[in-house]
């Protein structure tokens, strides 16, 4: 779950971790009075958007004066930014972060992630900062420096200062810096963060190491024990029928195309897109229904599907283990008595329970087009949806 | 022979009085999986299936000589659960458990270092020897006796495989579903070394996903050390970037984790991968005919 770099920002101050100084606004109005309570006569205006690259797309302003916030504040409310990671639709802009402007000396990047091979969280660092860090990585992988982080202690102090002299941190500074990193590495773990994004960490001319961005991904699996990171949840900046799913602990994702797909396991619902796409068609959605889904799970399923109107068919392919063939035929079949289902439908039933549930398919009397094989079912659908 | 499980395996259920814990101790059983007991704190002393019930794992241990576990506690509770069976030294402990938060993980696997116990999962679907031993959620009519391992990181895919397969009268020696989360008990690598020691194996499909580099290092692996053919299959080809399928760990993030790169890294290490899922088990029979292995792969 990503939040807000105004959300992020504050969530780091709670931990001490120094952050540029900045308020919230909702509206030009709100801007103009969030200006005159910074403390510097040079203010930022950022686009608080789910998406990084908002400085190259226009979605940051340096305002002069109140007027300027003003204007700025106008121009970039209800505007869609378009940046390298919104894709080509863009996001439109409902919230501004009013930011105190800060003398930037040098830029840096900070950033913890998940190492998966060693299993350990990261602390990643370079002296490349406010640029894109994969270029970094990519161009001169040598510039980023690593940290690999033991659970039992944490992050270290001397891993911390190691890593900011590596980032070629001035050593007056470093001590700075090795606080900052160390309250990171504390709100990561306190809050199961997934990523910590700090791009750029700046020094500034009054000799101050603070983040100036930050960019926060959060474990979905343990929201559980994170109201508050729950509540910090924007609706707006995602879509509507992952919203709709996810409160049905359905694993959805909406894609372009319009051959809908209700599967069980995430791989067997990646490997069903892939399949649909070999077969010529285009899928128009990730669907994985879980192993514990209820005939009611699948019913909200099947209605999420349909929802979206690019749909022209709908492919269900099940091969039962946890997840029971016949849960699956009663959520289809009552799916089909509760919304008017006029498109095709192919249906491949395999495993757990499956003469159970090929019965009960079979005695409700509904259009369905029966497939052996996930291959025949695919290519069965891409002929129906045409 | 086969890999870790067979028909000696003493089996342990954690969570076991749950319901989804319940319906696959029945399946189990009647695949012929020696369930000597069940844990749920607090249900100590009552019956399960007619499977004992203990407080602690310990005391199962105890009294019955389990050697393996299988845990269904939820997610809230499933880290600790492995700890408990790691403590009491079992041989392995399998966590079907999907949605463990993923710093709860990494902190068992630190705890789990220079200990005795094999975690495989969480987030899987278990591991079977066919006619010997279930234990997990896998459907058991699908498996047949053989020659061939499986190991996946995805459940329902290791379903479509096998599933294939015997239908070909190809039967496996074992299947290991190693699961979806990005920080797991047991990888590709230490599969492939136990399919490459069984004399019983004579060849091994390794199903893959987006998202990571396990498949990348298993490849060079391979390249290095396998001396029996593998194939291969990845999900997620068509997947965006960004965007978590499903799995905790099937992402493709900062254009790393693709299929393509995994695919071209298998094929580098002269494992066929096949272009969709339903063809996984003639890929395996055509290699398996080409490197003559066919007649000694088939059951009859």
């Amino acid at each position: 779950m990503n939040i807000h770099e105004y959300q992020g920002k504050e969530l780091l101050r709670q931990y001490g971790v120094a952050v540029s100084y900045g308020i919230v606004a909702f509206s030009p109005e709100e801007a103009v009075k969030a200006a005159k309570e910074l403390s510097t006569d040079i203010v930022v205006v950022k686009a608080q958007i789910h998406a990084g690259g908002r400085g190259k797309a226009g979605g940051v302003k340096i305002a002069k004066n109140l007027d300027e916030v003003r204007a700025y504040a106008k121009e970039l409310l209800g505007k869609v930014l378009v940046t390298h990671q919104t894709g080509p639709e863009g996001k439109e802009i409902k919230r501004l972060l009013i930011e105190e402007g800060s003398d930037i000396k040098k830029e840096y990047y900070i950033g913890l992630v998940l190492d998966r091979q060693t299993s350990r969280v990261t602390l990643m660092g370079s002296e490349e900062g406010g640029v894109d860090i994969e270029e970094v990585s990519e161009n001169t992988p040598e510039k980023i420096f690593k940290e690999i982080i033991d659970p039992v202690v944490g992050l270290t102090g001397f891993q911390a200062r190691r890593m900011a002299f590596n980032m070629n941190i001035p050593p007056k500074l470093v001590n700075k810096a090795a606080k900052f990193m160390l309250g990171l590495y504390t709100v990561f773990v306190e809050k199961d963060a997934s990523i910590v994004e700090i791009n750029p960490l700046v020094e500034t001319g009054d000799g101050n190491i603070l983040a100036l961005d930050a960019k926060f991904d959060f474990d979905e699996n343990a929201l559980y024990r994170h109201k508050d990171i729950v509540e910090l949840r924007d609706f707006d900046e995602e879509d509507s029928k992952e919203i709709e799913a996810s409160k049905y602990d359905l694993s959805y994702i909406s894609l372009d195309g319009n051959i809908g797909c209700m599967v069980n396991g995430a791989g067997l619902a990646m490997a069903t897109m892939d399949t649909i796409n070999y077969y010529g068609g285009t899928p128009a959605n990730f669907l994985d229904v879980g192993g514990g889904a209820t005939a009611e799970k699948v019913t909200e399923a099947f209605k999420i599907i349909l929802s979206d109107k690019n749909v022209k068919g709908i492919f269900v392919n099940i091969f039962g283990g946890i997840m029971k063939c016949d849960i699956i035929a009663e959520g289809v079949i009552q799916a089909a008595k509760e919304v008017s289902l006029d498109v095709p439908l192919v249906v491949r039933l395999e495993g757990t329970n499956v003469e159970i549930g090929k019965k009960l398919l079979n005695e409700s009397g509904l259009n369905i087009v029966a497939a052996g094989t996930m291959a025949d079912g695919a290519k069965k659908i891409v002929e129906l949806v045409g | 022979m086969s890999v870790y499980i067979n028909k000696d395996t003493k089996v342990l259920v954690q969570g076991i009085t749950g319901s989804t814990a319940l319906f696959h101790t029945k399946q189990m059983l009647e695949y012929g999986t020696k369930i000597v007991a069940g844990v749920t704190p607090g249900k100590g002393g009552t019956e399960a299936e007619g499977v004992p019930v203990f407080n602690t794992v310990e005391d199962a241990v105890k009294a019955t000589g389990a050697n393996v576990s299988v845990i269904y506690v939820p997610a809230p509770f499933a880290a600790d659960a492995i700890l408990e069976a790691v403590e009491a030294e079992l041989d392995m402990a399998i966590c079907i458990t999907e949605h463990i938060p993923v710093l709860d993980m990494v902190k068992v696997k630190r705890y789990m270092e220079g200990k005795k116990t094999r975690l495989v999962g969480p987030n899987c679907p278990g591991v079977i020897t066919p006619d010997e031993c279930k234990i997990g959620i896998m459907p058991g009519y699908i498996h047949k006796k053989g020659h061939v391992g499986v190991v996946s990181r995805s459940g329902t895919l290791t379903y479509e495989a096998t599933h294939q397969l015997s239908e070909e009268g190809i039967g496996q020696s074992t299947a290991v579903g190693i699961g979806g989360d990005p920080v797991n008990g047991t990888n590709f690598i230490d599969v492939l070394k136990e399919f490459n020691e069984d004399e019983d194996t004579y060849a091994v499909v390794m199903i893959g996903e987006i998202g990571g580099t396990a498949e990348e290092e298993a490849a060079e692996w391979v390249k290095a050390n396998m001396t029996k053919p593998v194939v291969g299959f990845i999900g997620g080809q068509t997947a965006p970037e960004g965007k978590r399928m499903g799995h905790a760990g099937a992402i493709i993030s900062g254009g790393k984790g693709t299929a393509a790169d995994k695919i071209k890294a298998m094929n580098e290490a002269g494992i066929e991968v096949a272009d969709t899922p339903s063809v996984i088990g003639e890929t395996l029979i055509k290699v398996i005919k080409e490197k003559g292995l066919y007649d000694k792969c088939k059951t009859h």
